[in-house]
């Protein structure tokens, strides 16, 4: 199997003593998109630093698509297409100075990257701006621009930490179809993102950081499996009986809206049929929490707990 | 597959750096064009009619060439200073470093940027000195290589200065306290003849002593230097700042984490 990444006891230790990763171990196949989450300061930016070579590692191996950030490191470089947190680009060049410039650091002649520049610039919405300075784009098209800068030189792994930060949902959602057309052309997507709800509807595969160290690396369904009790919300109809459910706990939250907990293993069936044999009507129903979200905390501090008992 | 990749990384870079320095003309060009009609008129003219000759020519032939390149000297360091610190700043460094760019071709393309910058310059000062003096040219070699080596040598050292600096007021320091007294006190304006003994033998410790020498040497034949040990002068000079600079630039000093 060909691995887009692999990472191995990788640590990095700052100025001061701070140690930032403590053997960090993480892989991601060719083709993946992947979610990298973790609480702030678990060391996801850090490890993105060291593999697209920003940071020092103090120990460890990096590898891309097999190539050693050791003693490859141009292969390595080549193949990585990086979209920082921060923006990172010169405020007063226009938006095709800044991909045809960041193309040709990979080599790209200028007139193969002004063709590439139309055709990204155009699937993120920016070719109308190609002549604008960059410092006068909303918040939105600066994200994009990133995304497009990082993919002039045609990377076969793209890495974005909290690519949609800032950016409203209706944006947000047609950066997700981009990401996720670009993936199915074959190019491996790593994500860091504090949305869950982004990080459980794009990626297939998922591994959680805290303290330097993953704590979980596993698919993203059989992370959801993980979890046993869910919480819907059920809108009920307008009806002067008090609804009752013996089959979950359940909570009245206002005249015409129960929460009920319910275990996966039991179902909605039995709710359901009680609710009916009330004459009860379910309007509409829908999860109360992101189901990640809650995954992700208890994992978190189930790592916590675990560490201080040691 | 290396060495195209190194040669258009090193062609980006260098015209990035000539478009941000034509982008911003009125605060690249237009000064030191104003500056130093100021010094012709001033010194070469007002002041240098009355005092007559200096290393056998008037003292305006005199002057210019170290006017010219003292523009040189100023805007070679200024423009990698800026740009490079700018980049540091803004971060959008991090566009070179994350991708397949060798430490030599960042140096190199930004040393093209401010030789670019200090010979545009210098020839805009050339041709605002045709207005005051008759230009003699004795020996093109020389100026040709005094200035590129010394447009070359104070890029590098703007390139370090930036490496260090962490707040824009450090790349104001070194030319404030340093850069300007070596070059006031690096014979521009006086011949180190005139000097006496003790100040004669302190002045051949100031590197800027040598390169106005040396490309005054290829206007009017006249040098307190010998041409070459101002060449030697300025090649040992160019060695050492750019084996810092590459060293740095690999130790990620200033630049990476």
């Amino acid at each position: 199997m060909t691995y887009a990444l692999e990472i191995s006891d990788l640590r990095k230790t700052y100025r001061g003593g701070f140690e930032a990763l403590k053997g960090l171990n993480l892989t991601v196949k060719e083709g993946d998109f992947y979610a990298l989450l973790g609480p702030n300061g678990a060391g996801k930016s850090t490890t993105i630093g060291i593999i697209s070579s920003l940071v020092n590692k103090s120990a460890g191996s990096v590898k891309v698509f097999g190539y050693d950030l050791d003693s490859q490191i141009n292969e390595v470089k080549q193949h990585i297409g990086l979209v920082p947190q921060e923006f990172n680009f010169n405020q007063f060049e226009t938006l095709m100075q800044i991909v045809v410039n960041q193309a040709g650091y990979y080599g790209v002649s200028r007139t193969l990257a002004k063709e590439r520049a139309e055709k990204y610039l155009k699937q993120l919405g920016l070719w109308d701006k190609r002549n604008e300075r960059a410092r006068n784009l909303s918040g939105g098209m600066k994200r994009r621009l990133m995304i497009a800068r990082a993919l002039l030189h045609e990377p076969k792994l793209l890495i974005l930490d909290e690519p949609t930060a800032g950016v409203d949902i209706e944006l947000r959602r047609s950066m997700w179809d981009f990401l996720t057309r670009i993936n199915k052309e074959g190019v491996t997507i790593i994500l860091t993102t504090h949305y869950l709800e982004e990080a459980e509807m794009l990626c297939r595969n998922i591994g959680i950081i805290d303290k330097g160290q993953i704590i979980e690396n596993t698919t993203m369904k059989a992370l959801l499996n993980k979890l046993n009790v869910e919480t819907f919300v059920l809108d009920l109809e307008q009806n002067e009986q008090r609804p009752h459910v013996s089959s979950a706990t359940m909570r009245i939250v206002d005249d015409h809206t129960i929460e009920v907990d319910v275990a996966k293993s039991a179902g909605l069936n039995s709710v359901f049929a009680e609710l009916s044999a009330q004459n009860i009507k379910v309007l509409s129903m829908r999860n109360k929490a992101n189901r990640l979200e809650e995954l992700f905390v208890n994992l978190v501090e189930q790592g916590r707990e675990a560490k201080e008992s040691v | 597959m290396r060495n195209p990749i190194y040669f258009t990384a090193l062609k980006t870079i260098w015209i990035k750096e000539c478009t941000r320095f034509l982008r911003i003309w009125v605060q690249t060009l237009v000064p030191p064009a104003i500056t130093m009609t100021l010094y012709f008129i001033i010194f070469g003219s007002l002041i240098g009619s009355r005092i007559g000759e200096m290393g056998g020519v008037s003292y305006m032939e005199f002057i210019v060439p170290g006017l010219i390149m003292m523009s040189v000297i100023t805007n070679a360091y200024s423009n990698v200073a800026s740009s490079f610190f700018s980049a540091k700043f803004q971060r959008n460094l991090e566009e070179m470093l994350v991708a397949p760019v060798s430490n030599i071709t960042i140096i190199l393309g930004y040393i093209g940027g401010g030789v670019a910058r200090a010979l545009l310059v210098a020839v805009i000062v050339t041709l605002v000195s045709g207005f005051f003096v008759p230009l003699n040219i004795q020996s093109y070699g020389m100026i040709v290589i005094t200035v590129l080596l010394t447009a070359t040598l104070f890029a590098l050292g703007g390139l370090l200065n930036a490496m260090f600096a962490k707040s824009f007021d450090d790349i104001s320091i070194i030319p404030t306290f340093i850069l300007t007294p070596l070059t006031y006190l690096g014979g521009v304006f006086y011949s180190i003849s005139l000097l006496p003994q003790f100040w004669q033998n302190v002045s051949q410790f100031n590197p800027i002593i040598y390169m106005v020498n040396g490309f005054r040497y290829g206007f009017i034949g006249v040098s307190d230097i010998q041409p070459m040990t101002a060449i030697a002068v300025l090649l040992i000079f160019n060695a050492v700042f750019f084996t810092l600079a590459w060293y740095l630039l690999k130790r990620g000093t200033g630049t990476r984490t």
